[in-house]
Order: structure tokens, then sequence, then C-alpha cells
């Protein structure tokens, strides 16, 4: 394979930015920051192929992520015995009982029709057992989550190995993009959008909310990795460790995209993208397509969120943030080139040195702005202003959406379109 | 009686009222939508920076507002609102007419608003900062209890004044917008460019004007609505997100392009949801009284006020499942 | 000089040329019909006459002003009117505002010309308060020509106006387009039927694959048996 010359000189400019990070920061922290780098190098594979292979716009990767960490914190925790050993297991799976037996009632009164009750009758009374049935459920459920949040604090983890809980988080993330991608990929392009925001609010809002499940703003740590921790072997080396785990992943799923993309699935994606319209003659194959891609790429941003979070070593539901999990991994694949894997993982790891580096940047301006006013103009700054200049990379965010859509709209690793019109 | 009356307070009146402010931004939307044909996801931003300009004009003069009779706020909502057309039209020559000229598709214009919602975002919390802000500063809210003629009833009815504002604006913008499209000039040209945008433009209309109009109309009302939300309760800058996606489904529900259709959906977002959150035990208490068996919890509601934000989803899902077109027949899907 | 001549016209859809050098003039008396297989580049031509296709070779005059690539609102202005093979209705509003949206540029009062169109097409003045997306593929025809016709264009495009109609209808189509073609408008028209069409013709041009296989006045090439054989079905 013969890389072409701007190839390489992008990678070698990346080479030599990593190196400054690591002549001027040390490695302990500059470790820190690829590790973190390639978590995000994971997700943003997820995006490209979604916005890449066809043209899916994900506003909701902050929902996966939380919800890939939730799974891996769920299934890694050492299990809660302050939980095991009262009645409330017990009295969970009571509600839990109750729940299926609801699901039960409620799909029995759908099979009424078979009885021949007609769809006037039928509709209303499944309409007003669902509303009791759903009622009875969350009120039985709340006076268990009280005591479990009150005896117990929450019902803890299973204790399971690392790396189940990344399968299962990038399982159920999956899991949850069929249920949207079921209902809007036969739509116009923009509804997916919405969706996918709202499912990422709603997730957020879950996870911070259910405190007997997840601690809820208490946050849960320090959450197990799969490799040995700082305390074993020191940060530099646990660090590293931890990265050539997420390399080997991240090589995986390169190799297995490759093949799947130069295979005759990857070819029909390709047609797809590139010539909606006459391959619209294939008809509800598209969506399905469509649906399988949607898929692949929200497991693999489960997956990358269980090892972000992971890294991290720290479950909070409330610093999962649209900025952070979202955008900034869509600056990544646009600015790397969508579709592209190599262009998507330089993306993804210069974009991450940039924006760590940019914090400190961004606060050592606002003070020598503040310095500087006191000294010439007697200026009293707000005491937020550290809160507010770390806005300003929000807006730098948006302006660099909005110059790559409008200059360099393939990226810098532009993935080749065929025109076969 | 006193259950009814606390219904109505806390059911009608609220939910009429985030229900008009949903309508007030999913016209904006629906209307973007209909000529641009892209969700554009600025806008609840757009509606903060109104507001925002609106919290300015109003620390900046104080006093025009008691001079009135009014909040200060509102008196200079109308200025506010030129303010934030002029900016959306400027946005759109920065940000979107490009890409619009090389006929990128719908999806890409999502983005590039997405792109502007961030920066707008930045921007706005780099000045404003992210805590909550009145737009009350020398003026209070007026809160008007109604005393109801009958004798079972020792509650009043509550309505505050900026409410009542909000209907009003609500009545005039609804009448002037269907006067717009459907007797001028421009309006006509509106309504034929989200019909068959190529036929406008083979007729000689002007696209270019009709598309600066849209965000003029769409610009003031997004100031609009965010004002407004902002006199009945406060400025938050961070809201972004969570006042976009029952904008969203409110025009979605009442199909995009429809600026009717729009209105309608606001009201079904808005009562549904507080429907949703509104704590039944209150007006089911008598019955409590009439049926010793029935044992009622102390919060009796469909779904806890954290989980509000599920509602405008679920209403949407549902809407994309049985009609995408939206309960009016919009014209794209 | 030339009402409209297309002279070698290079032109297509991103990229790809469709036309290939296709040449053609009318005077303003005399009305002109395309005709051609499907696929030709008829509809493609009318396009980029009327600047909505990039024409990357050659050029479009009209009274011998280069108009190549102007804008669609620019050329309404120049006296143009263009009626599209489909969707050529704003189905979602009434014929009346169908009418007025051809007159958009208009700021004089057109009320005349609404009804010299109405009296053209007496069925439209009975249902001018009725939706145009609930008319007949006739009407709706004629509402398209009307739209076209309310800047009193010198200069009337006309993609396949007969397309889908009863024979009826059809003949009462062609009378419409020669008495417009008499008061005095150019008419350039793309033709399904094409011996009917060409019968009315003072120039027929026959395209195949985005060139001219023919040009001649209609009753020549209703008469060459090469042309009758290979483009008018025998
Ligand atoms: N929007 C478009 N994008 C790309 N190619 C197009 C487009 N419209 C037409 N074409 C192609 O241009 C060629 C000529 O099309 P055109 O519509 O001019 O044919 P036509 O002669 O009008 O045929 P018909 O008699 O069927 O109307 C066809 O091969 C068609 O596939
Ligand atoms: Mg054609």
């Amino acid at each position: 394979m013969q890389l072409p010359k701007k190839d390489i000189i992008l990678f070698s400019l990346l080479a030599a930015l990593i190196l400054i990070v690591f002549a001027s920061q040390g490695s302990a922290y500059s470790v820190r920051v690829l590790a973190e780098a390639s978590c995000y190098a994971i997700l943003a594979l997820g995006l490209s192929i979604q916005w890449g292979y066809a043209g899916l716009f994900n506003a909701g990767i902050m929902g996966f992520v939380a919800l890939g960490g939730f799974i891996t914190m769920l299934f890694s925790f050492p299990t809660n015995d302050d939980f095991w050993n009262t009645d409330l297991p017990g009295q969970l799976g009571g509600v839990g009982l109750k729940a299926i037996l609801s699901v039960a009632i409620v799909y029995g009164l759908t099979q009424l029709k078979r009885l021949g009750v007609s769809k006037k009758i039928r509709l209303p009374v499944i309409i007003i057992a669902s509303a009791i049935l759903y009622l009875w459920v969350v009120t039985s459920l709340g006076p268990v989550a009280e005591a479990i949040e009150s005896e117990a604090g929450f019902i803890g983890g299973l204790g399971l190995p690392v790396w189940v809980g990344w399968l299962v988080g990038g399982a159920i993330a999956g899991g949850i993009a069929y249920f949207i991608g079921h209902i809007c990929l036969g739509l116009r392009s923009d509804y997916l959008a919405i969706a996918t925001l709202g499912i990422a609010e709603i997730i957020k809002a879950f996870l911070k909310n259910a405190d007997w499940l997840t601690r809820g703003t208490l946050t849960v740590s320090p959450l197990p990795w799969p490799v040995p921790q700082a305390g074993e072997i020191g940060f530099v080396a646990a660090r590293a460790s931890y990265l050539s785990l997420t390399a080997v992943l991240i090589a995986v799923i390169y190799f297995l995209l490759y093949r799947a993309y130069n295979a005759p699935w990857g070819r029909t994606m390709r047609a797809i993208r590139d010539n909606e319209n006459s391959s619209a003659a294939m008809g509800k194959d598209i969506n399905r397509r469509r649906l399988e891609v949607f898929i692949l790429g929200s497991v693999l941003m489960g997956i990358g969120g269980a090892a972000l979070v992971t890294f991290n070593g720290i479950f909070d539901p409330s610093g999962f943030l649209p900025l952070n999990h979202t955008f900034l991994v869509w600056v990544m694949v646009i600015l790397g080139g969508a579709g592209n894997n190599k262009g998507t993982i330089f993306g993804a790891v210069f974009i991450y040195i940039i924006w760590t580096m940019s914090e400190p940047a961004a606060l050592f301006m606002i003070d020598v702005a503040r310095t500087l006013g006191d000294a010439w103009f007697g200026w009293q700054a707000p005491g937020d202003l550290d809160s507010r200049a770390l806005q300003a990379r929000v807006f730098v965010i948006g302006l660099i959406i909005s110059l790559v859509l409008r200059y360099a709209p393939k990226g810098l690793f532009p993935e080749k379109v065929a025109h076969h019109a | 009686m006193n259950e009814f009356i606390f219904f109505f307070n806390s059911v009608i009146i609220s939910g009429a009222v985030i229900g008009s402010i949903y309508a007030i931004g999913a016209i904006g939307v629906t209307l973007v939508f209909g000529i641009l044909r892209f969700a554009h996801f600025a806008h609840a931003d757009m509606m903060t920076l109104g507001a925002f300009l609106v919290l300015i004009l109003t620390a900046l003069f104080p006093a025009v507002g008691p001079a009135i009779g009014l909040p200060t706020a509102f008196v200079m909502m109308p200025v506010a609102m030129v303010a934030t057309a002029f900016i959306a039209v400027g946005i759109d020559k920065m940000f979107y007419k490009k890409l619009r000229e090389n006929n990128v598709k719908p999806v890409v214009m999502v983005m590039a608003s997405v792109g502007v919602t961030l920066m707008l975002q930045g921007l706005i919390r780099f000045f404003a900062g992210t805590g909550t802000q009145s737009l009350y500063i020398d003026d209070r809210k007026a809160i008007f209890r109604i005393d109801l003629p009958f004798e079972s009833a020792s509650r009043n009815l509550v309505i505050t004044e900026p409410q009542i504002l909000l209907f009003v604006f609500l009545a005039f913008a609804v009448v002037s917008l269907h006067l717009f499209l459907n007797k001028s000039r421009l309006g006509k040209a509106m309504r034929a460019m989200s019909d068959n945008p190529d036929l406008a433009k083979v007729s000689g209309i002007n696209t270019n004007t009709v598309v600066g109009v849209t965000w003029i109309i769409a610009g003031a009302l997004a100031c609009a609505a965010g004002t407004l939300l902002s006199l009945d309760v406060t400025l938050k800058p961070d809201l972004s997100f969570m006042i976009l996606l029952p904008i969203f489904a409110a025009a979605i529900v009442g199909g995009v392009g429809h600026p009717y259709g729009a209105l309608a959906g606001g009201f079904v977002v808005g009562m549904t949801e507080t429907l949703a959150v509104f704590n039944w035990t209150f007006v089911l208490r008598p019955l409590e009284k009439a049926i010793p068996a029935l044992d009622l919890p102390n919060t009796l509601a469909f779904v806890p006020t954290e989980y509000k934000i599920t509602i405008p989803f679920f209403i949407l899902l549902a809407i994309l499942i049985w009609r995408p077109t939206g309960l009016f027949k919009g014209k794209i899907i | 000089m030339a009402l409209i001549e297309c002279k070698n016209v290079h032109a297509g859809y991103g990229g790809m040329n469709i036309l290939n050098g296709v040449n053609m003039a009318i005077e303003s008396s005399e009305i002109g019909v395309i005709v051609g297989p499907n696929g030709a580049g008829k509809s493609t031509t009318l396009k980029a006459i009327f600047g909505l296709l990039t024409v990357s070779e050659g050029s479009i005059e009209l009274r011998g002003d280069d108009i190549s690539n102007l804008a669609p609102d620019k050329l309404v202005h120049k006296g143009m009117g263009f009626v599209p093979q489909e969707h050529n209705v704003f189905v979602s509003m009434t014929v009346e505002e169908n009418l007025e949206m051809g007159a958009f540029i208009r700021r004089d009062d057109f009320s005349y010309m609404l009804e010299r169109v109405y009296s053209f097409f007496p069925d439209l003045k009975d249902k001018r308060r009725q939706p145009a997306g609930e008319l007949s593929g006739g009407q709706r025809q004629m509402v398209a020509m009307g739209r076209a016709l309310m800047v009193e264009p010198s200069l009337l495009l006309l993609d396949e106006p007969t397309a889908g109609l009863s024979p009826l209808y059809m003949n009462e189509i062609f009378e419409r387009v020669i008495a417009i073609n008499e008061s005095g408008v150019g008419v350039l028209m793309v033709e399904q039927n094409a011996k009917q069409a060409l019968r009315i013709a003072h120039k027929g041009f026959v395209l195949a694959a985005g060139k001219n296989r023919f040009t001649d006045t209609g009753q020549n090439l209703l008469n060459d048996p090469e042309v009758a054989k290979s483009f008018l079905g025998g």
C-alpha cells in the first residue's frame, strides 16, 4: 500500500505534535491524552461509518457514550453487599415481575382482535390499561428505589470482568440504535438527527436521576480497569498498557471495517451513498443497509464510550455533555474525512490534543486579560470568568464545523467518491 | 371545586403558556423547514439570543416600562425582534448561503446549523454567563388572582401579566402571519416556494428575497418566543437542546412547512407535557374520601418532572410511526 | 435577427454533458417544435435555455444578446416564460394565486392579464378559487401556461404541454398554442405527439443523443421519409 505524499506529511505533523506534548507536559500526562484520544478514535470510527458510508446524522453520540459507560459500570463495579444482603433485591425483583406482568397483559389486550373485539373498543381499553399498569409499576418502584437509596446507596455492580461490560455496552447501544433507526430511517434525514438528539438527552436524564441504579450526581468510582492500574505499576505504565489495549481494539476495528468495506456489503453501501437516486430502485433494501450501518456505528460508540468511562475511572452522569461527547466527535470526523478510517483516526488524535491544550490556553488568556484589564483600566472581572472562558471553546468548535463544511467539506483525507452517472 | 381550579391553574393555564411558546418557536422552525428544507438546529439558541438582547436593552433603559405600565422587557421586545431578524439574515449570508448555492444535501445544512448553534451558545454564555437571569430589573411581575363567584371555591384563578401578554402576542402574530401569507405578494411567494421551489424560480420569484423574508420572520419570532419564555420564568442561557426538542416535535406534529399545524402542534406538545407531569393525587383526594380502600400515593404523576424531556420525544416518535406527514399533512417528509 | 438562437450548446447535470452541440433558432412569429426519442435531451435543452443548467460550451442568444447561464428570474424579466414538463403548478395554491405568482415580477396592475388568461382558458375562470392540485391534468396544463403568460412574454418555452391528455384536450391545447403565437409570442415547444405538433410548427428540430439530427420546417420534416421512419413511427 502506497501512502500518498500528503498523508505522510500530515501524519508526520501529527507525530511532531505528539512529541511536543511529550516534551512539554511529561509522559504521564501525554499518555493519558493519547489513551483518551484512542477512546475518542473508536467513537469517531463509529460516527465516520454512519456519516461517511450512509450519510446518517447522529446528533446523540453522547447518549451512546453514556450508555456504554453505564453498562460497563453496572457489570464491572464490585457487588454491593449492603444491597444484596437485604431483602431489597427481592423487592426489586417483585417490581420487575410486575413490569413483566404488565407487558404481558397489554400484549394480551392487543390480541383481543382474535376474539372479534372491534378496534373502537380495543384501542381505548389498551390505552387505559397501559396507563393504569404503567402507574402501578412506577408507583411500586418508587418506594423500593427510595429504600435502596437510603439503605444501600445504590445497587452496585455485578463484579464481572470489564470486557463483558464493554461488549454488553456496545450491544445495548446497538439495540437502542435499532429502535431509533427502525422508526426514522425511512424518513427525511433530519428526523434521525432530531430523534438521536432526543434519545441522548433522555438517556442522560435517566442516568442522572435514577440514583438507585447509578448514584446519580454522587458518581461511582473507582471503576476497575481491564489492565493493571496505577496503584500497582505506576501511572505511565498503567496508562500505557491501557493505551495498548485500546490501540489493539482500534486495529481490530480498522481491519474489520476494511474487510467489510471491500466486501459486497461495502460496495452496496458505497453505491447507495454515491448515487442514491439510481440505487433507490433497490427500494427497501437501502433502508435495511442504512439500519445496519447505523447499528454498527452505534455499537462502536457504545464500546468507545465504555472504554472512555473506564479509563476516566469514574461514572458521572452529569459529566456527559453534547459538546464533549457529540460535537467534538463530529469535528474529528468531518475534519479527518468522513468515511475514511485513516483520516478519522488522524482527526480524533489531532483534535483531541488540540482540545485538551485549548483549556489551559483559554484560561491562560483570560488570566492575562484579567491582569492587564485590572492593571490598565482597573477592570473588575466577573467572578465566573473562568467558566465563561471555557465557553469560548464551544464557539471554536462551532466555527470549525462551519469552516470545514464550507471550505473543506471532504476533510483532510477525502474519501474517493465514484461517479457512475 | 377547588380541585378543579387547581387543575385549571396548573394544567390549562400552564399548558397553554408553554404551548404558546412552543407554537411561536415551531412556526419559525416550520417556515424555515418549508422554504429552506432543513431542520434548523440553531433556532433554540436564536431564541436565547433574542431574550439576551432584550435583557441588555432592559438593563440600559429600565425606566421605560414603568412609565408605560408594561414590563420593560416586553416594551423592548420589538426592538430586539428587529435586531434578531437582522442577525438571522446575517447568519444565513455567512454560513448557509454558499452551501445552498453548492446544492449540498439537506443534512449538511443541518450540520451547518449545528455549527451555528454552537457558536451562538459559546458567545451567549461567554457574555451572559451560564446562570439564570431575570428580565425584570426595575419592575416586578404582576400577578392577578381572580376570585371566582362560587361558594365552594376558596382558591383563586391565577394568571400573571407576562402570560396575558404572551396570549395577546400569539394571537397578534398568528393573525398577522395569516394575512401576510395569504394577502401579500411576498407572503404568497413564500408559500409558492415552499410548495415548489423550482417552479418558483422559473416564475421569476427572486428566491433570495423569499429566503431573506423567511429568516426575518423566523428570527423575529424566535426572539419573541425566547423573551416571552424568559418573562414567564427566567432567562436560562443553557436551555438550547432542551427547548429545541419540543419545538421540533411541535413542528413535525403539525406537519412541516405548515404554520397552522405548528400552532396546533405547539399546544399539543405543551398540553401533553403539562398533563404528564401533573400530580393527579391532588385532584383525586376527594375520591379517596368516598372510597376509603383507595390508597393514593403522595405523587401520582405519569412522568416525574426530571423526565419531562421524554414527552416531546415520545410524541415525536409516535407521530413518525403513525403519521410522518403530521396531523395536518405537511408538504415534505 | 432570430428571437432565440442556440449555437452549439453543450450542457448537462453535474459534470456529465447531456447536450453535445444543439443548434436551433426561431423568429418571433414562429412556433418551433422539438421532437425526439425519450432521453434525447429535449427537456434538458429547454432547461439549459432557461438557465436551470450550466451551459459549458456554445451560447444562447435572445435577440442577439447572450443569455447563457443567466438566472431564471433574470430571463423572466427579459420576457421569457417556461412551462416545465412536470410539477408545473403550485398544487397548494389556488388557480388565481398560481397566475399571480406568474406575475410576481410585475409591479403594475395586471388584472387585465388575469382576464385575458381566463378568456384564453375559460375552464379556469370557474375554478379560480380552487387549489391547482385539485384540477385535472389538462386544466393544470392550462394553469401552467396561463402562469407563464402573465408576464406577457415574447418567448414561451413549453415542455410537452399535451403529455397524458386525451386527443380532444390535445387539440384544444394546440389551438391555444397557435392563438398565443398569433398574438405575437414566439413558442418553442417539446412534443411527443410529433406528427400533430410538426403540423402546426414553422420550424422543427429532431433531437437524438443530445444533438440535432434534422432541422427543417415542420412540413418538410413531416414529409421526409427518413424522419418519418425513425422518429415519427412510420
Ligand atoms: N436531474 C437530472 N440529473 C441527471 N441526469 C438527468 C437529469 N434529468 C435528466 N437527466 C438525464 O439527461 C438525459 C436527457 O434527459 P431529458 O429529460 O432531457 O430527456 P427528454 O428528451 O426530455 O426525454 P422525455 O421525452 O422522456 O421527456 C437522460 O439520459 C436523463 O437520464
Ligand atoms: Mg422531457
